[in-house]
C-alpha cells in the first residue's frame, strides 16, 4: 500500500465523495477527477478499432503512390455504378426491345411503351440536346424552339427521326437534311432595291405593316426567286428545309432589317447527326420526346 | 437463513440497484428475481399473452379490398408507398393521419399515467414483456431465484453447459421469432415466409430479422433493466406526469415501521413493532433489483410483484394485506395522520385527467371525421417552367401543364377534365391525336397516380396579355366526385 502511494505525483489524491482519483490539476482550487471511461464506450472503441482493421483488409484503403490497395472483395465505386447501370439495363430491356421492335407511331400509341420513350427521350435530351436547345427545349438565338409548330423540316415523328439521324448540314453524313439559300445580296443576284422590295413583300405576307408600293414590286421578284422554295403564298416547304414565311414565328427575326439581311446574306443553321453517337432506340425515344412536346404534327 | 416467523424465511437478498448501492462506474450486478404468485402476477401474464398474440398475429389477418389491392388486414406497404389498416388506406400525403394516431397515443400515455401511474411501464410495454418472456424460460430451465445463483457462481460442468446452451438457443429462437414477425408488416406475409425460407427474401428481409432478433436477444436476455433505467426517456418524463392522485406502488411504512425479524421477542421486550416482518421477499421478486420500502423511485415500473410477494407473507403471518400496494400519495399522507383513505373511482376524475381525455377524444373525432370525409380523388397541376409560354405559327399562345390525377379508389375510374375561366382556350393532351377542346377523358387504375400533359392553347384573338386564372376540374364519370385546381395562364 505504501510503495503504491509512493508510485504517484505527489498531488494526486482521492476525491472524498465520489472515491475516484484526481488528475492532480487543480485550477482556482478546483480539481480534475480522473474517471475511468465508461465500460460501453470503451467496448464501443475497441469494436471501432477491430472494424477499422476488417475494413483495411476488405476495401480499398490506404492510398500508395499512383494508386491505393484494392481490398479483398474488390469493391469500387466505379464498379458499383457499372453494376446499377447493368441492373438498370436489365430492368428497362423488355421495353427496350419493343421500341427497337416496333413503329415510332405504334410506340405513340402504347400507353406504357409511349411514358417510357418520352422519360428516356427526355433524359437523353438532357445530356445531349440541352447545350443547344435549352433545358425546356425552348431554343434561342440561331437554335429552333422546339416546342412550337412551326418545324423547317418537317414535325412529323418520322421526319423528327431523320432530322435527329442524319442532321442538318452536317458534311459528315451523307445522307443529312441539306439545302442552301442563293445569298442574293453578297452574291450580287438581286439589286438592293428588289431586296428591299422583296422584304416589304415578305411583311405583307405575314400580316405585318408593309409599304403597299414596295410589296407590289417586291411581288414579282418573290414569284421569280423565292416562291420555288417558299412557296406562292409564302408557306415555305419542309423538304427543303425552307421555312414558312407566312406565319407568326421568325427563326431569325422577323422584322424589316433582319429580312433584309437574311436574304442578302442567309444565316444557314446547322445540327450534328446523331446516329454514330446514340444507339437506334435512343433516337427513337428522342422523337417521341420532342414530337410529344406540343408541336408534333 | 434467519426464520422471522414460524412460515417466512428471512431471504439473504441485497436490493442491488438501490440508491446506495448503485456506483457509477461499478459494472451491473446480476439480478435473479424470484418467482412470485398473485393477482397482478397472474395479470401480467393475461397481458403478455394478449400483447403476444397481437404482435404475432395480426400481420396474418386478411381484409377483402377488391382485386386491386392487397388484401393483408395490416401492411406498411413501402415500395408502393400505402399504408393499409382494415378499412382505411392511407397514401403519403395523408401520413397526418399516423402523425394523429402518435399525438394520441401521446395523450393517451399521459392520461394512463396520470391515473395508474406507469402501468404501461409494468404490463404492456415491449421491454417488460420480452424481459418476462425470457425470465420464465431462464426459470423453466435453469429453476428459481436460488439455483440460479448457486449455477451462476459453480464451475463450467456438462449440465451448466448443458443449461445454458438451452436456455440461449431458446432466447435465440424467441428472439428470432420476433425479429421475424416484425417484417410481416411490410409484405404480403403467406408469400413473404415462403420466400424467406426458400432462402429467395430480399437482403433487407434477412437484415432486418437479424438486428431485431440482436436487440431483442440483447435487451431481454442481458440488458433488462438497464434499458428502463438509462436507455428510456420515458420514465424520467412520467416523474412529471405523475401527481399526488396517481396509482403508485408504495410501501406504507406507517403501518410497516419500525420493520423487525424478531416481532415476538421485540414485542414481549415492550418495543414498538411494525407489520413488516423485514424477510425481503418484497426485494428477492423485484426485477428492477430495488428495495421499494425505500420509497418512490425512477428504477420502478409499477409491475406489482411486490405486492403479491408481500400479501402472500402478510397471509401467512395472519396479517392485513396491502403492507406493499397500489395508493396516490393523499391515500398514503391520510393514512399515515391517521385519517381514513379517501381514494375511490373519483379520484380518477380530476381537471387533468378530464383535460387529457377531452383533448384526446377530439384528436379521435376530428380524424374520424376527417377520415370519413376524405377525398379518394386528388389534383395537382403543375405549369412548364421553361419555356412559359409557347407562340404558335398562327399567333396563338400556348401553355403547358403536368396534372397529376391521384384515384385514390380500389377500382379504376374514368374522369373527365376540364378547363374553364379563359376565352376561347382549347386543350389537347399529349399522345392523343383528339383535336382541342375544353374537355377530355383520362383514365386511371384502381389505387393509382397518373401524370399527364395537357396544352392548353388560346387563339390569338382571346390572347389577354400577362397573367389569367385556368380552373382544371376533374369529374368522376360514373360518382359525384369532383376536384378542381386554380392555375395560370401565362401569356407575354
Amino acid at each position: 500500500m505504501a510503495s503504491e502511494k509512493d508510485n504517484k505525483p505527489a498531488d494526486r489524491e482521492v476525491d472524498k465523495i465520489s472515491g475516484t482519483e484526481t488528475t492532480g490539476h487543480v485550477w482556482d482550487g478546483i480539481r480534475e477527477l480522473d474517471s475511468p471511461m465508461p465500460r460501453w464506450w470503451l467496448w464501443t472503441f475497441y469494436a471501432t478499432v477491430v472494424f477499422a482493421i476488417g475494413y483495411v483488409i476488405a476495401y480499398p484503403a490506404i492510398p500508395l503512390v499512383t494508386n491505393a490497395t484494392t481490398g479483398l472483395l474488390g469493391y469500387s465505386t466505379r464498379g458499383e455504378v457499372a453494376k446499377q447501370i447493368a441492373r438498370a439495363k436489365q430492368a428497362q430491356s423488355g421495353l427496350l426491345e419493343q421500341i427497337s421492335a416496333k413503329t415510332l407511331q405504334d410506340i405513340r400509341k402504347d400507353p406504357e411503351l409511349f411514358q417510357f420513350a418520352v422519360a428516356g427521350g427526355a433524359s437523353a435530351f438532357r445530356v445531349n440536346c440541352v447545350p443547344c436547345h435549352g433545358s425546356g427545349a425552348q431554343g434561342g438565338g440561331i437554335y429552333p424552339n422546339l416546342n412550337d409548330d412551326d418545324w423547317l423540316w418537317g414535325g412529323s415523328l418520322d421526319a423528327i427521326h431523320t432530322t435527329l439521324k442524319h442532321g442538318i448540314r452536317f458534311t459528315a453524313d451523307e445522307n443529312t437534311r441539306t439545302s442552301e439559300m442563293p445569298a442574293f445580296g453578297r452574291d450580287e443576284i438581286l439589286e438592293s432595291t428588289e431586296i428591299n422590295d422583296t422584304a416589304e413583300f415578305v411583311l405583307k405576307l405575314s400580316n405585318q405593316e408593309h409599304n403597299a408600293e414596295a410589296a407590289a414590286r417586291g411581288a414579282t421578284v418573290y414569284a421569280d426567286n423565292c416562291a420555288a422554295c417558299h412557296g406562292d403564298a409564302g408557306q415555305g416547304d419542309p423538304e427543303q428545309g425552307a421555312p414558312n414565311l407566312a406565319d407568326a414565328i421568325w427563326f431569325y427575326g422577323g422584322s424589316k432589317a433582319e429580312l433584309v439581311a437574311q436574304i442578302s446574306a442567309p444565316k444557314l443553321g446547322m445540327m450534328p447527326g446523331w446516329q454514330n453517337r446514340l444507339d437506334e432506340d435512343t433516337l427513337k425515344q428522342l422523337s417521341i420526346y420532342v414530337h410529344s412536346l406540343g408541336g408534333g404534327e | 437463513m434467519t426464520v422471522v416467523h414460524d412460515s417466512v424465511e428471512r431471504l439473504d437478498v441485497e436490493a442491488v440497484n438501490s440508491k446506495e448501492r448503485r456506483a457509477l462506474y461499478a459494472a451491473r450486478v446480476k439480478i435473479f428475481p424470484k418467482r412470485v404468485s398473485g393477482v397482478f402476477r397472474k395479470l401480467k401474464w393475461w397481458v403478455m399473452l394478449v400483447t403476444l398474440a397481437i404482435y404475432y398475429i395480426t400481420p396474418w389477418l386478411r381484409w377483402d379490398r377488391g382485386e386491386h389491392v392487397p388484401d393483408q388486414a395490416v401492411l406498411v406497404d413501402i415500395a408502393n408507398r400505402r399504408f393499409y389498416f382494415f378499412f382505411i388506406e392511407i397514401w403519403p400525403q395523408e401520413f397526418y393521419y399516423v402523425a394523429g394516431l402518435l399525438i394520441m397515443a401521446g395523450i393517451g400515455l399521459f392520461l394512463v399515467t396520470s391515473t395508474v401511474g406507469r402501468a404501461w411501464c409494468g404490463y404492456t410495454c415491449p421491454q417488460t414483456v420480452w424481459v418476462d418472456l425470457f425470465m420464465a424460460v431462464e426459470r423453466w430451465i435453469e429453476g428459481d431465484r436460488n439455483a440460479r445463483i448457486k449455477l451462476d457462481g459453480s464451475a463450467w460442468t456438462p449440465a451448466k453447459l448443458t443449461k445454458r446452451l438451452a436456455k440461449h438457443a431458446v432466447w435465440l429462437v424467441i428472439a428470432l421469432f420476433t425479429g421475424g414477425a416484425w417484417i410481416f408488416y411490410f409484405a404480403d406475409a403467406p408469400a413473404l415466409i415462403v420466400s424467406l425460407v426458400t432462402l429467395n427474401a430480399p437482403l433487407v428481409a434477412y437484415s432486418t430479422v437479424a438486428i431485431l432478433t440482436a436487440t431483442t436477444y440483447v435487451f431481454a436476455g442481458f440488458m433488462r433493466e438497464q434499458v428502463c433505467t438509462y436507455m428510456c426517456p420515458w420514465p424520467r418524463i412520467q416523474s412529471a406526469m405523475l401527481d399526488e392522485d396517481s396509482l403508485v406502488v408504495t410501501y406504507n411504512d406507517w403501518r410497516g415501521e419500525p420493520r423487525s425479524r424478531h416481532q415476538k421477542k421485540a414485542a414481549a421486550q415492550g418495543q414498538k413493532v411494525g407489520d413488516c416482518v423485514d424477510c425481503n421477499a418484497c426485494v428477492a421478486v423485484c426485477p428492477m433489483g430495488i428495495d421499494i420500502r425505500d420509497g418512490q423511485q425512477l428504477e420502478c415500473i409499477t409491475c406489482a410483484l411486490c405486492i403479491d410477494a408481500c400479501n402472500t407473507v402478510m397471509d401467512k403471518v395472519g396479517k392485513p394485506r396491502g403492507l406493499i400496494s397500489y395508493s396516490t400519495l393523499r391515500d398514503y399522507e391520510a393514512s399515515a395522520s391517521g385519517q381514513q383513505a379517501v381514494t375511490n373511482w373519483r379520484s380518477f376524475i380530476r381537471p387533468r385527467t378530464l383535460v387529457y381525455l377531452l383533448v384526446w377524444s377530439l384528436i379521435g373525432f376530428g380524424m374520424l371525421i376527417v377520415l370519413t370525409m376524405r377525398d379518394r380523388l386528388d389534383v395537382s397541376v403543375l405549369h412548364d417552367r421553361n419555356p412559359v409560354f409557347v407562340q404558335l405559327s398562327d399567333g396563338a399562345i400556348r401553355n403547358g401543364y403536368t396534372i397529376k390525377i391521384l384515384n385514390m379508389q380500389a377500382e379504376p375510374r374514368r374522369f373527365r377534365l376540364e378547363i374553364a375561366g379563359v376565352a376561347g382556350a382549347t386543350m389537347t393532351v399529349a399522345g392523343s391525336d383528339a383535336p382541342g377542346s375544353s374537355s377530355a377523358l383520362v383514365d386511371i387504375g384502381a389505387d393509382k397516380l397518373r401524370a399527364i400533359k395537357v396544352y392548353v392553347r388560346i387563339p390569338q384573338a382571346n390572347v389577354v396579355s400577362g397573367r389569367s386564372k385556368l380552373k382544371f376540374t376533374v369529374s368522376d364519370t360514373a360518382g359525384s366526385e369532383t376536384s378542381t385546381y386554380e392555375a395560370n395562364f401565362e401569356a407575354p
